[in-house]
């Protein structure tokens, strides 16, 4: 094969994933414009109505960007108290040995399992305990949603903070041990500030996955179409009315779900953007 | 020198990494107060690994093992508490590792921060400022204590470094190739320094650059494949060695 | 000075603890679902489970009325999922190699920076917004759901991470590999297909195993595209089943729920062999 031949086959493949990512962009704007064009951009936005009685047809998507929002950041809250120390386990009080080697395997494979069987177990083992414990009579709500969502992210957030925590200099805590620092201290006053970014934008990262996790949200949060008055109400988020009405919906309806879809992307695109930044800038430092 | 009490004195210290290795074996010396002692020797020769068991380094690392005694003012540092020992035993590294994170002021302190110790807002400016002026750095970054010390020349980092370790008071200063990264005139610099710190704080240092022990140091150690091959006062070692392998080293014939 | 000590080492000792109890009950959940879809689902499990379709509502309820267990099981998704993954499969193992020399070698190109930001951007974009994009792309256009549309779906999907092990992989080897190969006179297209990307083997092929066992359990993205299907089917312009959609299916349908255990077994030690399998390549690679 020629130089030639080679170099342009390799751009060819190349420009298929910008094409794609385009394509996503325009395609969604596009179906859309529908639905953006009937109620106007903001009050699309900005409209709790979701009604597709015919004659009455109003669709606004406020119901379920907040429920994506709460159960994004609700999932997040729940998973730190475990992935920080999963990660100072593997990155710092274990590096290196075969423990951390377990229980990194042990994390991995709690990633692979796929949402649906997530969603399945919260379902008939977390939904249970919830209406037992008397804090929802349904037991589906945006709360048994987040806490499936946050065992889901663990894997992501301490598998990449460990890599941060992993990466402070030992020049630095013998520096700081010399001085003579206990290692919780070291810790908290090395580890911790010099890898600071990095676990951060790990998390900005798990948020990023937390917001498009679709089936075990879909399986969890109840399914009605109003923004949820606590944490234990039931709601829709963006992917979940998504994957609920998209096969049966038609016209304004679908045009709607794409918007909300094309919100979805934009939401994420931009999460992720910021979250890739930070840990290139941080993996600098 | 048996009349006056040692500082710290090793009593058939050894040090080994597997249970085959040892990496110094049997080393027995005392060392005098506000005195400089160099450590010297080729490279693998356990200098290193001495000094930082003085400090208990090791044991941060669980496969190390460190035997005999370690005597601190006749108490064995040994089977003592690591965070305790340290404070009193201060050490600079090969590298200077101010902490990025925390300004020159805040570097300065860092002991006292890292040892959950608070200190009132005048105590605090008097220590940095006495550290900082003990390490002559004082009139370089009076102005800047706010910045990170990061942003500071290697020669400066390093004596930020030592302005650090002085800063809790230690009774012994440990070095480690404190120079090896720096350049000719900020090593003048740090030799000129230890020179004068000699006054408040006993001095080891381990060096490979036998010019600067000659310099600095008022008694020298020899070290060979982890072995002590000879100590003595530094002028009578460089001039008339005793033992053959020294007088290989020091005439550049070895390592 | 000396009375903060013990405190100190305390709190220390404590925060030891705390990191190793949260540790351990991280692993709770993992084994928590492990033992009930290995509990609950390997009674369903017998030769008819995997040979026979989904049963239709009239043979349950006669089951049902007779007492005996629910007949059937889920061959149809089986084979829909191989449809499926191996049309996947097959389309972007070459254009992810590619795409992935690309970025390795160019990587200082302001153009393959474009394509590395579009690659996370792919990656992170949620699975149900490629079932969107599908139905746009290839459902509407071929008027009905098809196999093909859910081909294209994991497609997609499994892209950006096909071309991420690729490069990494590359990126890692070492350079005298391809300084020997073009002294050799061999000019770049060589070195690359026979020296560089075949020392890159294990990684890629590594990374082939997690792009496989990542898709393979995606649920949203084939409920527009490939829709499902209760019969058994080999033809890929028409709707089809999937093992994910069959679990979707049966805990929607209140007949079929005695199936989805089983269904969710298959899956899941298909992922879990897969995830595995790939881990003890990249070791075994990396020796």
């Amino acid at each position: 094969m020629s130089d030639k031949l080679y170099r342009v086959l390799l751009i060819v493949a190349a420009i298929i994933v910008p094409l794609v990512c385009g394509g996503i962009l325009y395609a969604l704007a596009t179906d859309a414009y529908e639905a953006f064009n009937h109620f106007g951009f903001f009050e699309f936005l900005t409209s709790t109505d979701w009604n597709y009685t015919e004659g009455e047809e109003h669709y606004g998507a406020l119901p379920f960007i907040t429920g994506t929002l709460m159960t994004s950041l609700l999932a997040l809250i729940f998973c730190i108290p475990f992935s920080l120390p999963v990660a100072l386990f593997v990155g710092e009080y274990f590096k290196d040995t075969k423990v951390a080697a377990i229980l990194s395997t042990v994390t991995d494979l709690l990633a692979g399992i796929p949402s649906i069987i997530f969603g399945l177990w919260g379902f008939y083992t977390l939904r249970p305990l919830v209406m037992a414990l008397n804090i929802s009579p349904q037991g589906s709500g945006v709360l048994t949603a987040s806490l499936v969502l946050a065992i889901m992210i663990v894997p992501y957030a301490a598998s990449l903070s460990a890599e941060f925590i992993k990466m402070v200099p030992n020049d630095l805590k013998e520096g700081a041990y010399s001085l003579g620092a206990t290692r919780a201290e070291v810790i908290r006053r090395v580890v911790f500030p010099v890898a600071g970014s990095g676990i951060f934008s790990s998390y900005v990262l798990a948020i990023g996955r937390a917001l498009g996790e679709t089936m075990t949200v879909t399986m969890l949060i109840g399914n009605t179409n109003n923004i949820p008055q606590s944490i234990t109400a039931t709601g829709n988020s963006m992917a979940s009315i998504i994957a609920n009405q998209f096969g049966e919906a038609g016209d304004l309806r679908l045009s709607s779900l794409i918007a909300i879809g094309l919100i979805l992307f934009l939401i994420t695109a931009i999460i992720n953007m910021i979250g890739k930044l930070m840990i290139k800038r941080a993996r600098i430092i | 020198m048996e009349t006056i009490k040692p500082i710290l004195e090793f009593n058939k210290t050894c040090v080994s990494y597997t249970k085959q290795t040892m990496a110094v074996k049997y080393v027995s010396a005392s060392i005098q107060r506000n005195t400089i002692t160099a450590i010297m020797g080729p490279s693998g020769c356990g200098k290193s690994t001495l000094l930082r068991a003085v400090n208990l380094m090791h044991n941060l690392y669980p496969n190390i093992h460190v035997e005999g005694e370690i005597l601190l003012n006749g108490d064995n540092i040994l089977s003592m508490e690591p965070i305790d020992v340290r404070r009193k035993v201060g050490m600079v590294f090969q590298r200077p590792t101010p902490f990025p994170t925390m300004s020159i002021y805040d570097n300065v302190l860092a002991g006292y921060t890292l040892n959950g110790i608070h200190l009132a807002k005048s105590d605090k400016d008097s220590i940095v400022e006495h550290c900082l002026k003990s390490v002559t750095l004082w009139d370089e970054v009076k102005d800047v204590l706010n910045k990170k010390g990061t942003f500071l020349s290697g020669g400066q980092q390093q004596r930020l470094c030592i302005a650090r370790a002085l800063a809790l008071k230690p009774e012994i200063l440990l070095m480690d190739e404190p120079t090896s990264a720096l350049d000719p005139i900020a090593t003048k610099y740090i030799e000129e320094l230890l020179l004068t710190l000699q006054k408040e704080v006993t001095i080891v240092i381990v060096t490979h650059n036998m010019g600067q022990a000659k310099r600095i140091s008022s008694h020298s150690m020899f070290m060979y494949l982890g072995e002590l091959v000879e100590y003595g006062n530094t002028d009578t070692m460089f001039s008339c060695p005793s033992d053959d392998r020294t007088k290989a080293y020091l005439t550049g014939k070895m390592g | 000075m000396k009375n903060n000590t013990r405190k100190r080492l305390v709190e220390n000792k404590l925060i030891l603890w705390v990191v190793c109890i949260f540790s351990a009950l991280t692993a709770v959940p993992l084994l928590l679902i492990l033992g009930e879809v290995l509990m609950r689902g390997y009674d369903q499990l017998s030769w008819s489970f995997f040979t026979e379709p989904t049963p239709n509502a009239y043979k349950v309820m006669k089951a049902a009325a007779a007492g005996e267990s629910i007949p059937g099981g889920i061959a149809n998704g089986i084979i829909g999922t191989l449809i499926m993954l191996s049309m996947a499969t097959i389309l972007a193992i070459p254009i992810g190699i590619l795409c992935g020399t690309y970025l390795a070698e160019n990587s200082k190109n302001r153009f393959a920076r474009i394509v590395s930001f579009m690659t996370d951007l792919l990656q992170g974009t949620p699975s149900v917004i490629i079932g969107i994009i599908t139905y746009i792309w290839v459902v509407v256009p071929m008027k009905g759901y098809s196999a093909i549309a859910g081909s294209i779906a994991l497609f997609i999907l499994m892209l950006p991470l096909i071309i991420r092990s690729t490069e990494e992989t590359l990126t890692i080897l070492p350079v005298s590999l391809k300084e020997a190969g073009l002294a050799l006179g061999g000019n770049r297209a060589q070195v690359m297909f026979r020296i560089q990307l075949p020392a890159a083997f294990g990684g890629i092929f590594t990374g082939i195993l997690l792009a496989i066992s990542r898709v393979v359990g995606e649920t949203a993205p084939l409920m527009f595209t490939a829709l499902g299907c209760s019969m058994i089917r080999w033809s890929i312009n028409e709707p089809i089943s999937a093992v994910p959609l069959l679990i979707w299916e049966f805990f929607n349908d209140p007949n079929l729920q005695d199936l989805v255990w089983g269904a969710s077994l298959v899956l899941l030690i298909f992922v879990l062999t897969l995830n595995i399998l790939s881990k003890y390549i990249a070791k075994k690679w990396k020796q």
